[in-house]
């Protein structure tokens, strides 16, 4: 059996006394999407950026690809594109600019193809002279997703990137990423919204007080079955539909 | 190597890019080292017949003050923009991050010199500008903006960033201000560069430390 592309190991992290994660194992196949819900505070974004090599853990292991991220964070980063709520562009500099720069920090090789192809995959590429802060909410997530996908990493990290969409944008973003999805890249998304994630997740999870409480494939799962798992589990009027 | 100075030059475009179109640290700087100019010359005009005795410490005032707004925007604007993240997340030696910031900062402070020092001959009527106070002026500023560069890294998460940084930068740019100021008096009293050496190898030597240090530290100082 080939070794998990994501391994974690008594994860743990603290910011001061406050505990925030309480101790995380998981392992996450080459390819697998995982959705990971969970209420406000309970640390999914704390996660995230440890996976991301942001933030260090208190304690615990994390590999990517065999490799500890403690030892070689720099090489890690090159498996790893992150979309976050905030979308890690520059207002004043245009799309074209925004994914130049981007590709100028991971070295990418023949950017101006490679850029041209993402803008036109999400469908920015008439746009791509314009100032990034003359962008709808919408086409700024999708411009996030073109810069996580600069280097093609296998390993995609989203952080609720529906935060603040209207539903139509928030739509296309899901078709959007069923279809960069893949079958060879991983993806770990976190969002509130239980029916969008269960529809792009081929498992589950739900993390509650620092601790994943529930991990499910989703092709076992209806959406009406993980309703009352996930109220059971963090209380109702958390997640939405 | 070829690729941590891509990543330099790469962050080092893109301020550059962003400051010629938006002009927002060279403003403050500008505005705020005019301000800081009047102020000193109406001041003085009041008191002491001769100007010229203060142009060195009136000099070093306004770049450090003045200063200290472009280098407090050297990474709190990427925080504000939600941008920090992004340049972290770059697969190389996060030092490379550091030298790209330290360079914008630099070249803003050397630009907000450039703009403040004729008018400081208009100020205060007296040609003191030579190439030895030049030589100063870079490796003052230099200094200057190696530790503000990671000060600013480090004051960035925290909630009185503002206030801290100048806190932290202040006593630790002294010996840095002390060789500047002293070697201004010294060119300004028509000592030569060999006179001043000691001054110039003080700060040479604060310069290099400064930047050893925060070669070392960087990754650690932006850390969560």
């Amino acid at each position: 059996m080939a070794a998990p592309l994501v391994e974690v190991i008594g994860l743990r992290k603290a910011f001061g006394r406050h505990r925030v994660l309480k101790g995380i194992d998981l392992s996450i196949e080459t390819g697998t999407s995982v959705v990971l819900f969970g209420p406000n505070g309970a640390g999914k974004t704390t996660f995230l950026r440890i996976l991301s090599t942001l933030s260090r853990p208190t304690s615990g292991t994390v590999r990517v690809a065999g490799v500890d991220i403690k030892n070689n964070p720099e090489g890690i980063r090159q498996y790893l594109g992150l979309v976050t709520h905030a979308p890690l562009l520059y207002g004043d500099l245009s799309a074209q600019e925004n994914l130049s720069f981007y590709a100028r920090l991971y070295g990418i090789d023949d950017p101006e193809r490679r850029i041209h192809e993402l803008l036109e995959r999400v469908g920015l590429l008439h746009r791509r002279r314009d100032l990034v802060r003359t962008f709808s909410r919408g086409m700024v997530q999708r411009m996030a997703i073109a810069r996580a996908l600069l280097h093609n990493p296998p390993i995609l990290l989203l952080d609720e990137p529906d935060t603040g969409l209207d539903p139509q944008a928030a739509e296309m973003m899901t078709d959007f990423l069923r279809e960069i999805g893949g079958s060879d890249r991983t993806v770990l998304m976190t969002t509130h919204h239980l029916e969008r994630g269960l529809e792009l997740a081929d498992r589950v999870m739900i993390l509650q007080g620092g601790r994943i409480v529930f991990d499910k494939p989703s092709g076992l799962l209806s959406y009406e079955e993980l309703r009352p798992t996930y109220d059971e589990y963090v209380g109702k009027g958390v997640a939405v539909a | 190597m070829r690729r941590y100075f891509q990543v330099a030059w790469a962050v080092l475009w893109k301020d550059l890019r962003i400051e010629l179109r938006t002009k927002d640290i060279f403003t403050s700087m500008a505005v705020f080292a005019v301000l800081a100019l009047m102020i000193f010359n109406f001041a003085f005009e009041l008191r002491i017949p001769d100007k010229t005795v203060v142009i060195p410490g009136v000099l070093w005032v306004a770049i450090i003050f003045s200063g200290v707004l472009g280098l407090g925007r050297a990474f709190i604007s990427e925080k504000d923009r939600g941008s920090m993240a992004g340049l972290l997340l770059a697969p190389v030696d996060r030092s490379a991050i550091y030298l790209g910031k330290m360079l914008a900062s630099l070249l803003f402070i050397l630009v907000m010199e450039a703009f403040l020092l004729p008018l400081m001959v208009i100020f205060f009527n007296t040609n003191f500008i030579s190439l030895p106070l030049l030589l100063i002026l870079f490796l003052g500023t230099l200094g200057f903006a190696a530790v503000g560069t990671v000060f600013s890294g480090l004051a960035v998460n925290t909630r009185t960033r503002e206030v801290l940084l100048p806190v932290l930068l202040f006593p630790v740019m002294l010996p840095v201000l002390m060789a500047g100021i002293r070697a201004t008096i010294g060119f300004m009293e028509g000592e030569t560069l060999i006179d001043m050496m000691k001054w110039v190898n003080l700060l040479l030597f604060f310069d290099i430390m400064y930047l050893v240090v925060a070669y070392m530290t960087f990754d650690f100082v932006v850390e969560e």
